[in-house]
């Protein structure tokens, strides 16, 4: 049991946060030396790499968080949901700095210009609807909001997560589609998919054991 | 490569030249890939000697140029150009070349010849992604035969006094500063006049998106992309407000009755 122990270690907890940051100090550490003049990641278009590494990050961390039931439940391992609520407010995190990114460098936080322009282009009109639905799911991640709410009702609102991963998808996927450039896109939908289909997976599995249940409890009533 | 001075109204901008460094590390030329840092790390592969020009298609003097008399055709002008990208940024470049009318002058195109064809090299052992699903290779781009002669149209073998590294397209290009970059062909092996508007590259991969004229044009935004505003590369920086798009990207005043009475919006 070294892997529950490890997983329950006071310190597991301020690691993970610190390893989720680290994308975030990488570009921020890449920030000051561009405006000095330093020699950095983000290249000829700063402005353009920061919106793009934001969103990258955003998909990943939607893909992490999706993973975490599945891995939970595969490798027996219970203490990792422990973590999930974390991860989930680190991808709303990056989707913040996503839209601020935005915002900022592209539209200058005219806010005429950004709603005429989510309503002009649906990719963002896609990617702004997934920042809102998202939005209700970090409000309600604290333990009062679970217990205000029930637990059943913060479940089916938090299921919310599958719809916003499409629709992340489907704004990647609008992105790209300019440029042909489908690759990258084609890996974070296999994955998507794999996490997804999974839960499909087990939900009919369930399914069928209840319906089995059933038809026995018939037959021998 | 050195260039004379040009006489060519519009030739030279007097605004601030963008950085070597960041014009050859931030590049679309898809052979070499899809990444904008993908051309300077992978185009090293191009062999462009020896290199040779097919003029072919509806003209008098059908030749293959050698890349040596191709540079040598006419006097090698200094053109400072804005470059204006399809996806909202923009640069300031020196090249190196002459107004491609000068060679469409000594081949004679035919009556009959209504657009010039450029086609790129499409080599998949020195361009590691022609091959790829991305585009339907070669990559093809056109223009009609009075843009073609237009004296701002250049045939491009440098830039910053030196030749074209190879991924700005080595080691013959066109630039076309009025229109958005893609139109620009690069790296090109042969020039075809023909009677009917070919079918360009980006224009196949997606028509609703990319028309084939192309023009720079604020009041016309394509889906992805507004094009109202630009960035320009390494002057504008990462907290200041993009810059107002000019029409025509700031050359309307020679190249705009090219199109006069056109929709552009139709035609874009």
């Amino acid at each position: 049991m070294s892997r529950q122990k490890f997983l329950l270690h006071p310190a597991a907890k301020p690691i993970l946060f610190l390893i989720c940051l680290l994308p975030f100090s990488w570009l921020a550490w890449n920030v000051v030396q561009a405006q000095m003049g330093n020699a950095n990641v983000l290249g000829a278009n700063p402005a353009e790499h920061l919106i793009r590494a934001t969103g990258d990050w955003t998909l990943r961390f939607i893909c992490i968080v999706l993973a975490v039931t599945p891995l939970r439940v595969i490798s027996n391992t219970p203490t990792l949901a422990r973590f999930r609520r974390m991860l989930g407010l680190f991808a709303y995190f990056y989707v913040v700095l996503h839209l601020l990114s935005y915002s900022w460098f592209d539209m200058g936080f005219d806010a005429a210009d950004i709603a005429k322009d989510i309503a002009k282009r649906p990719f963002i009109l896609v990617g702004f609807s997934a920042f809102l639905l998202l939005t209700p799911l970090a409000a309600t991640s604290f333990n009062a909001a679970i217990k205000a709410m029930g637990a059943k009702r913060w479940q089916t609102l938090h299921k919310l997560v599958y719809l916003i991963a499409g629709l992340g998808l489907l704004h990647f996927f609008w992105m790209r589609a300019a440029k042909n450039n489908f690759a990258e896109v084609f890996v974070y939908a296999a994955i998507i998919v794999v996490l997804l289909g999974w839960r499909v997976m087990q939900y009919l599995r369930k399914k069928r054991l209840q319906l089995n249940k059933i038809g026995r409890s018939q037959l021998s009533g | 490569l050195p260039g004379g001075k040009s006489a060519v109204s519009g030739a030279v901008t007097m605004e601030k030249v963008t950085d070597y460094k960041d014009v050859t590390s931030y590049n679309n030329f898809y052979e070499f890939g899809t990444d904008k840092a993908d051309p300077a790390k992978n185009a090293h592969t191009l062999v462009t000697k020896p290199w040779s020009v097919a003029i072919e298609g509806l003209v008098k003097q059908p030749k293959s140029y050698t890349l040596e008399d191709l540079i040598k055709l006419s006097p090698q002008e200094e053109r400072i150009y804005r470059l204006r990208c399809v996806e909202g940024w923009s640069m300031v470049i020196p090249w190196v070349g002459y107004s491609l009318s000068e060679l469409i002058k000594k081949v004679e195109p035919l009556g009959s010849a209504k657009y010039v064809e450029f086609v790129t090299q499409a080599d998949p052992r020195t361009m590691p992604f022609v091959g790829s699903r991305v585009l339907d290779w070669p990559y093809v781009e056109a223009l009609r035969m009075d843009e073609a002669m237009h004296p701002l149209a250049l045939l491009t073998f440098g830039m910053y006094g030196e030749v074209l590294p190879n991924q700005n397209g080595a080691p013959v290009r066109m630039v076309l500063p009025w229109k958005y970059g893609f139109k620009s062909g690069k790296s090109i092996v042969r020039i075809r006049f023909t009677d009917k508007e070919p079918r360009t590259a980006w224009n196949k991969a997606a028509a609703q998106e990319y028309g084939f004229y192309s023009n720079v044009n604020p009041n016309v935004d394509h889906p992805r992309w507004s094009q109202a505003t630009e960035r320009r590369i390494g002057e504008d920086g990462l907290f200041a407000k993009k810059r107002k798009t000019l029409m025509f990207n700031g050359y309307e005043a020679q190249v705009g009755q090219l199109y006069a009475g056109m929709d552009l919006k139709k035609n874009f």
